[in-house]
């Protein structure tokens, strides 16, 4: 008899989600998907607005990491306004993205998956959340909201407020920065790298205990997409759009990101509400790929700075050749961008310009159209507008990071599902792989975040007459 | 109109606010005299140097042994009168009365170029709401940004008409103006054009420095960026009574 799992809600990610799973008649895998159970509309109401509110109103679909979007709009909006911002500017908007990438990948790692790392995917789901951790390995739970706060203060400290900031506005930012708080930044640095060096030779020791999920957590072939720069080396803030193949070959490169939409079609699933992106030639779904630290990582040829370079040449040994395919080293991939992430505000910090007095380009709209991308924690976001005569709002569409990685999270939980999950019976902890598979990717599904991972999770079996068979409730 | 008299032979009256005894000349409003003696007591189309509206009605008070309340804008001191500022039934009304404002129109304070700048907000934060008990309206509001220099945006309007008063009695230029009548009450410009084609419009900014909410803006700022001056009103009116 054919069935339907359901994991409603997924817990310890950022949003309100729900995963089903079909068994066939053998109790064997037929299908499993990922479901967005939330409609948001952004793209809809921000229509009639003037574009200059864009980066406040977007940066509301996220708490978690709405730097992001106030990074991704206001680079649309200076495409609209057809300046280039001032170069203290551009390094300040790079340290704030830069920061937020380092408390936002600090959240996934340390709050939202460590529990499932250090105390095992079977453990008792009581236990498997960062109070466990905190009781198991009070050192790396302490380092973990450490690290988040110092990302955090960073953000603050530039731009007023830990979240949502109106700092950075369309032509720069508001405020020049100031030597004390350069200052404070910078003393906050040497803790943070200690504490990301730390969590990374931790972390390599631990490598050796998942070489099952490593083998099975969403591994296989696909494209990765991401900035890099000019160079070739790891970007988050500007940059040219590069795609390679599971080969490692490069198929697009040096795309403007305002060329985005020859590369990148959305197809729309009567099952979610969230669009899934794919590779234009390719076709959907064959054009599947992914974005994020893992795509970032295999796309590049260097991180640009010491410790992350050596910590990318150890990630690349992970597999004997060829990008990267396990999805399950996000997790890889997300602390050497930490390390990179520090090390990089430091560079830009120092650098005398940042104290510059000028930071805001002044003009109005001198097009209709504006494009602004720029890599969010989850990978690569497209913020695209349309606007009047008169500045307001026509048209926008948004394209989030984590939408381009749905294919590819529908196919990494078909995978962990038809590996764990055999129909005759349902455990919690095979459960659980289905719902960390998800978390490797750090999908960040609305503004709400549930990061203890105290919520109920029911799992429920159903015949194909919609019976209830089986229900667990964690 | 305004409520003024002729400066010569005006009387002084003695009067009762919150239990203290004050006196006013008898010209004077109850809330010009509360705000000389740093009563506070909330107004929102009240605006020293315009005229009075009445129409918000946040700045009314309670006269002993009447039990109609007065909008002390529009209530001018009296011998041996007697004014309760602050009462439970105050604090209800006037908490009441914002919060339909905020039912009535958007305002979304966490995008408004206004935000931590408006009068609106402040009393909101002043009386303690932190939730709107009645349904939004949600009523789709236009945004007129067809003026090079300014914006007037529907959503944040409260029909305070300050602009409409500063612009006539001011200015003298007369743009501004209201039409319609309830809930479709909108402030038009000349005779409902945009405001971009408005002949009369002397690109003054007085309408936008006194516009208590984010509804009359400058083109060009972003979420929290408006702030707004008004240091010019008292001293222009001031002048004019010459």
């Amino acid at each position: 008899m054919s069935r339907t799992i359901t994991i409603e809600p997924v817990t310890r990610i950022e949003g309100h989600a729900r995963i089903s799973i079909a068994l066939d008649d053998q109790g064997q895998v037929a299908e499993a998907r990922l479901h967005l159970t939330q409609f948001r509309g952004f793209e809809k109401f921000c229509e009639g607005r003037p574009y200059r509110e864009m980066p406040a109103l977007t940066a509301r679909t996220c708490g978690i990491c709405p730097v992001s979007h106030i990074i991704a709009s206001n680079k649309a909006c200076d495409h609209l306004l057809s300046v280039r911002i001032p170069p203290a500017a551009e390094r300040l908007r790079r340290v704030l993205n830069l920061a937020q990438l380092v408390q936002s990948h600090a959240l996934s790692f340390f709050h939202l998956s460590s529990p499932d790392l250090l105390l095992g995917w079977d453990s008792d789901p009581k236990e498997r959340n960062l109070f466990g951790v905190l009781r198991q390995n009070p050192g790396l739970a302490r380092d973990g909201i450490r690290l988040r706060a110092i990302g955090q203060s960073i953000i603050e400290t530039l731009g007023g407020k830990r979240i949502h900031p109106a700092w950075v506005v369309p032509g720069g930012v508001a405020e020049p920065l100031t030597a004390d708080k350069r200052d404070a930044i910078l003393r906050l640095i040497p803790e943070a790298l200690e504490i990301a060096k730390r969590t990374y030779a931790f972390y390599k020791t631990l490598l050796p205990r998942f070489q099952d999920e490593a083998e099975r957590f969403g591994n296989f072939p696909s494209l990765f997409l991401s900035l890099v720069s000019p160079n070739g080396t790891l970007e988050h803030y500007d940059g040219l759009l590069r795609i390679k193949d599971a080969q490692g070959r490069i198929l697009e490169d040096q795309v403007p990101p305002e060329d985005y939409a020859r590369l990148i079609g959305e197809a729309v699933e009567p099952f979610s509400y969230l669009k899934s992106p794919y590779y234009k030639p390719l076709g959907y779904p064959q054009g599947i790929y992914r974005v994020g630290p893992l795509a970032r990582l295999n796309n590049i040829q260097s991180c640009g700075t010491p410790y992350a370079d050596v910590a990318l040449a150890e990630f690349h040994l992970l597999q004997e050749e060829g990008p990267i395919s396990s999805s399950f080293h996000y997790h890889y991939a997300r602390l050497v961008e930490i390390i990179y992430g520090l090390e990089m505000i430091e560079r830009l910090l120092k650098d005398p310009v940042v104290l510059d007095q000028r930071v805001r380009a002044r003009a109005r709209s001198n097009r209709y159209e504006g494009i602004g991308v720029a890599e969010a924690p989850r990978g690569v976001l497209i913020h695209h507008y349309r606007i009047d005569d008169d500045g307001l709002i026509t048209w926008v569409n948004l394209i989030i990071a984590t939408g381009h990685n749905n294919l590819a999270m529908n196919q990494a939980i078909r995978q962990v599902a038809a590996a764990y999950v055999e129909g005759g019976r349902l455990s919690e902890g095979m459960l659980n792989r289905v719902e960390a598979v998800i978390r490797c990717f750090d999908p960040c599904l609305s503004c709400a975040s549930h990061a203890a991972g105290q919520m109920p999770l029911a799992i429920e079996l159903w015949d194909t007459r919609g019976r209830l068979l089986e229900r667990l409730v964690r | 109109m305004p409520l003024s008299t002729a400066r010569s032979n005006v009387r002084v009256v003695t009067l009762k606010i919150d239990g203290r005894d004050l006196s006013a000349r008898e010209d004077e409003t109850l809330l010009e005299v509360c705000r000389e003696h740093r009563i506070p007591v909330p107004s929102l189309c009240y605006l020293e140097g315009l005229s009075v509206w009445a129409g918000c009605r946040l700045c009314m008070v309670e006269l002993v042994n009447q039990n109609r309340l007065v909008a002390s804008c529009a209530t001018r001191a009296a011998e041996g009168m007697e004014v309760q500022t602050d009462s439970e039934r105050l604090r209800r009304y006037r908490r009441t009365l914002i919060e339909l404002l905020f039912a009535e129109r958007n305002h979304v304070c966490a995008v408004c170029v206004s935000n931590g700048h408006c009068e609106l907000q402040t009393l909101a934060q002043r009386l303690g709401i932190d939730h709107i008990r009645f349904a939004y309206r949600q009523a789709h509001e236009v945004l007129d940004s067809s003026h090079e220099l300014f914006r007037l945006d529907h959503n944040r309007c409260i029909l305070c008409t300050r602009c409409v008063r500063v612009c006539d009695e001011i200015e003298g230029a007369h743009v501004w103006d209201v039409m319609g009548r309830g809930s479709q009450c909108r402030i038009i410009s000349d005779l409902a054009i945009p405001w971009g084609q408005s002949e009369t419009c002397t690109n003054c900014g007085k309408c936008v420095q006194v516009c208590p909410t984010g509804a009359l803006i400058k083109q060009g700022t972003s979420a929290g960026e408006m702030v707004k001056d008004r240091h010019f009103l008292p001293i222009l009116a001031r002048r004019r009574a010459r």
